[in-house]
């Protein structure tokens, strides 16, 4: 039942979801996943956390993916976040010239994560943010959610998502400012400060 | 007490029976897991517990999230698609090659995105340093693969055929025969991460995992298809899985990819 047959179009339903289980470790990730901004650019910001349970306890086996514009808000079309070495198979690891604006961070055993990358600039109606999607050994389906920056009142209050929620919620949305530009984001999968996750239609 | 598959198997006949009754009073078909499935005890502390916030992405064509990570050319080597020629020598196994088309919902290929894949060894163990389970390891198989689809959405590795293992869910469980696919789609919505499944594996009824797909016929797309056309003679047996992303996106951005 896995031949698709694309002239009949009831036939075309989607493959479902499955989590990532405990062992995606040794293929997914890659050296330098968090390393998005180009070496020395002015306008990167780090972004870290942890990633926390029902019970509040850190996540050591989960990851996040980031995706995100550059600060002119335009979306990256370039490939090569994970250059490969056809010589001896490794990892190239970027070039650190180009912007990808993508990345795939592992948790390390505390559950934390971070990565370097460009300020996101503001795309049509929204306030700046990232785009985070989360996997997790016990996550059926990944988790997408979006790291905003705070700063910019007008836009944050402008945006389209995060007017629609209460204060409560909308803060698990938009990162802590620690200061000369890095910002504290943590996921909560469930429970007391459950981050808001969405879907797409 | 610890939990034993029949425990397990009375958690899924039940979830299963309240899917068919939620279907047949009107409720849509759900072609995706719930996030909250308990039979699959990992799953407990990880949903959340709050509905997701949906995001009708017609209202705003200019979110990120219908744009794409690209990969190319030198995020692959040539060799990487091929899993039996990554070290010195030849891995222990049934050597099997797998292919078929990545599509979006409208049936239109996704031309030269990635494909990333990871599986056990043919003994049924992973070469991840926390895998417990006491089968051999193979000096010569690691189990990690990634290709770009071609023009035509098409993807084609040559691996081992992956062997079951035990985990600790409950008392004797064990998983059905898997290979791990991760993919990309045109937009960022469309990412999808799964598990591919062999013809009539008998460990299907108990594993919470494959379960966790409640309804039947969403289930038998994880399943391969063996498929001779594939086989290679003298050297491997072929199965098809073509994979349909789930997920908004926007048409217009992909014209002339």
């Amino acid at each position: 039942m896995t031949k698709i047959d694309t002239s009949r179009p009831e036939s075309v339903l989607p493959t479902p979801s499955h989590t990532v289980g405990p062992f995606y470790g040794y293929a997914l990730p890659f050296p330098g996943g968090g390393d998005i901004a180009p070496v020395g650019h002015p306008d990167t910001i780090t972004v870290q956390g942890y990633v926390y349970d029902g019970e509040g306890k850190p996540l050591p086996d989960a990851f996040v993916e980031l995706w995100g514009p550059d600060p002119e808000g335009n979306v990256s079309t370039t490939d090569g976040s994970i250059r490969r070495d056809p010589a001896g198979g490794g990892y190239l690891g970027r070039n650190g010239v180009e912007f990808t604006g993508w990345g795939r961070i592992q948790t390390d055993a505390n559950g934390h994560w971070y990565a370097r990358t460009l300020r996101p600039g503001a795309r049509g109606r929204s306030a700046p943010y990232l785009s985070a999607c989360v996997f997790a050994r016990g996550l059926l389906v990944h988790l997408f959610t979006r790291i905003y920056l705070p700063g910019d009142k007008a836009a944050l209050a402008a945006d389209p998502l995060l007017s629609g929620l209460d204060a409560a919620r909308r803060d698990t949305l938009i990162a802590q400012d620690d200061g000369k530009g890095t910002y504290r984001f943590d996921i909560r999968l469930q429970g007391e400060g459950e981050t808001v996750f969405l879907e797409f239609q | 007490m610890a939990l034993t598959q029949h425990d397990i198997d009375l958690e899924i006949a039940a979830e299963h029976a309240t899917y068919e009754k939620r279907v047949a009073d009107g409720a849509p078909v759900e072609h995706h897991p719930r996030r909250d499935y308990a039979p699959y005890r990992s799953s407990l502390l990880r949903h959340p517990k709050q509905p997701p916030v949906t995001i009708d992405v017609s209202k705003d064509p200019e979110l990120v999230e219908l744009a794409s990570p690209a990969f190319g050319e030198r995020d692959i080597t040539e060799i990487d698609n091929d899993l039996t020629r990554q070290h010195n020598g030849e891995p222990i196994g049934e050597r099997i090659t797998v292919s078929g088309r990545l599509l979006d919902r409208d049936g239109r290929p996704i031309r030269g995105q990635l494909v990333e894949i990871w599986q056990a060894n043919s003994a049924g163990r992973y070469a991840h340093q926390r895998e417990q389970h006491d089968a051999p390891l193979d000096p010569n198989f690691t189990g990690v693969g990634r290709t770009l689809t071609d023009d035509e959405g098409n993807y084609r590795f040559t691996t081992v055929q992956p062997g079951p293992y035990p985990w600790r869910n409950h008392v004797n469980a064990w998983r059905p025969a898997h290979i791990h696919f991760s993919m990309f789609g045109t937009a960022f919505t469309q990412r999808l991460v799964t598990q591919m499944y062999f013809p009539s594996d008998p460990l299907f009824p108990y594993d919470p995992i494959i379960q966790s797909v409640t309804d039947d016929a969403a289930r038998q797309r994880l399943v391969a298809t063996y498929d001779h056309s594939l086989s290679v003679p003298e050297f491997s047996m072929g199965y098809h899985w073509d994979i349909v992303l789930d997920g908004p996106h926007a048409t217009w951005i992909e014209e002339g990819r």
